[in-house]
């Protein structure tokens, strides 16, 4: 199974958020994080996420700084900002708002099997 | 494979980064830290090195989508290349560039302002600054192209002792600023002395036929580049008007006896070092505006030759006439060169070759038309200054267009090759440069100065 595209795409910055509120963290480590959480599911390229964290830095949501950890190479950091919060609060709000009419409207219908019609 | 050769491949993969205009030095860093990251995960999963390393790249996928991502977060970054690039070898000899670039700017904007302190105001009455103009900034210009290519003393010799020359056929014959002799000088020691320039340009290999290629691209992106830069100095002068003024303060003087004179002799240094510094940029630009025009004055002259001969009108001929129509060679002359200096010699035959073609015969059509009326004005009227300098640019433009079309010809019916049509191009340019010597030169004595 795969996630759509458009799916990927609004979901990113939440999650991406997400996951430097956790901690503060580097490009690579971030997408093992997303691989790890979605079991494999959710495979974004390098192309994908370096530009997100880029324009998340522009916008001010993020900021970044060249770091040194002990034992480890010189790596960019990303770390959230107030305003990093702000957004993905808001964000969370909205995506609750979704999943709460999702659950609410799904037990109803039943469990479509894959490839069945509703 | 050993760590020194993981560590070359890593070399490599940098270099292909590097060549990625959208790619800046810090993501190139950070794309380089994925990279080893994902290698250091797959070894400890078991591969070998090189396995690892081939795998990681595979992910990270093709450079032209992981750029073409990056270009569409950073689209600044593509105008930025404009002014600053440059791999880091290169990048202290342009900063030299810049340097040697600064002083000559700063030493034609000097040296436009030394006659006022033997009284010769910039803003007075006269024709001073019209013939001596370029004598400001085409020598710096000159002297930095030569810096760049670093020929033997005699090029250096020849480039002063040409500029002296100018000079003095600016300066040392006793014309009236209202005779049709210093009109002449005005308009033909600039064009004169633009191909000294060029021989400084070309100066580290004058025979080579490319080399002369590239001084007609230079030329034409150098008056690109001017042009740009003089819409931004008029915005500037626009705003320096109405915000002074606002607070009852006239900037005249300073604008028109300082900031344009400085300022216009200067562009054409900074003009000239921003060619070189991006050679390439501008370069697209020549290529479309010729396709574009192209079409259109073989369209309009066609047009206009139709109309003679359904109507029967001859051509009105006078000076200006004349001059308007030297003037049509000239660009017509400039479509072809400039569609030849872009043109890969490689290339097969196409449509475009017969458009040109045509707009070549059709405006040799007209010319002639136009040379017949002329000549029979002059049996006439006989000779002035004027009449002469035109009547002469127009055959030596004929001349060229004239076999430039028979090679054209031969070309479009795959009995020639373009090479031909190239070398007949830059082969020519002594060509002007004999004539417009002469005109600034022998002319005036010819005609007593009139």
């Amino acid at each position: 199974m795969r996630v759509t595209k458009d799916l990927v795409a609004a979901s990113a910055t939440p999650i991406v958020l997400g996951i430097l509120a956790e901690s503060e963290s580097y490009g690579y480590a971030i997408l093992r994080r997303i691989s790890e959480l979605s079991g494999g599911e959710l495979d974004w390229t390098e192309g994908f996420l370096y530009p997100l964290l880029h324009r998340l830095e522009n916008l001010g949501h993020v900021e970044s700084s060249w770091q040194t950890v002990p034992g480890e190479r010189r790596r960019k950091y990303y770390r959230i900002t107030k305003q990093g919060l702000a957004e993905l609060t808001e964000h969370r709000r909205q995506w609750e708002t979704v999943v709460d009419a999702l659950k609410q409207v799904w037990p109803h219908v039943g469990f479509i099997p894959l490839g069945g019609t509703a | 494979m050993t760590e020194v050769a993981l560590e070359a491949q890593f070399t490599q993969w940098r270099e292909y980064v590097h060549r990625r205009p959208e790619l800046v030095a810090s993501d190139a860093d950070e794309l380089e830290d994925h990279l080893r990251d994902s290698v250091d995960g797959l070894i400890a999963l078991g591969l070998r090195s090189d396995e690892a390393f081939l795998i990681a790249v595979k992910r990270m996928g093709g450079l032209d989508e992981l750029s073409r991502e990056f270009a569409r977060e950073h689209s600044e970054r593509l105008w930025k290349q404009l002014m600053f690039t440059g791999d880091d070898p290169r990048k202290a000899r342009s900063g030299r560039d810049l340097i040697a670039m600064l002083i000559c700017a700063a030493g034609a904007a000097v040296s436009i302002k030394i006659p006022e302190l033997f009284g010769q105001r910039y803003d007075g009455d006269g024709m001073f600054y019209a013939t001596n103009f370029a004598l400001f900034a085409l020598p710096w210009l000159a002297a930095f192209l030569a810096w760049k290519r670093r020929p033997g003393i005699r090029v250096y010799a020849v480039l002063l002792g040409l500029f002296v020359l100018g000079a003095v056929a600016a300066n040392a014959y006793p014309v009236d600023d209202d005779s049709q002799s210093v009109a002449l000088t005005a308009s033909h020691l600039p064009l004169a002395l633009w191909l000294v320039v060029g021989l400084a340009y070309a100066s580290d290999n004058l025979r080579s036929s490319r080399r002369r290629m590239d001084f007609i691209r230079f030329s034409g992106e150098w008056f690109v580049y001017l042009v740009l830069i003089g819409l931004g100095g008029g915005v500037l002068i626009t705003f320096l008007y109405g915000t002074f003024e606002a607070i009852g303060v006239e900037p005249d003087q300073f604008i028109w006896a300082w900031l344009t004179p400085c300022g216009g002799v200067a562009a054409m240094v900074v003009a000239g070092w921003l060619v070189e510094a991006k050679q390439g940029v501008i370069e697209n630009i020549a290529p479309v505006l010729t396709r574009l025009f192209t079409p259109l004055f073989a369209v309009a002259l066609l047009a206009f030759l139709v109309t003679i001969g359904v109507n029967g009108h001859g051509i009105d001929v006078n000076r200006e006439t004349l001059v308007l129509f030297d003037l049509l060679l000239a660009v017509v002359l400039a479509l072809l060169l400039y569609s030849i200096s872009a043109r890969d010699p490689q290339a097969p035959r196409g449509m475009f070759d017969v458009l040109q073609l045509v707009l070549v015969v059709s405006a040799l059509a007209i010319d002639a038309v136009v040379l017949i009326t002329m000549t029979g004005r002059i049996a006439e009227y006989g000779t002035t200054p004027n009449n002469v300098a035109a009547l002469g640019e127009n055959i030596v433009l004929l001349a060229n267009l004239a076999w430039a079309a028979w090679l054209l010809l031969r070309f479009t019916q795959r009995r020639g090759g373009f090479p031909a049509v190239e070398r007949w191009q830059t082969a020519y340019l002594p060509v002007y440069a004999v004539w417009l010597w002469a005109v600034v030169l022998i002319l005036p004595p010819l005609f007593s100065f009139r």
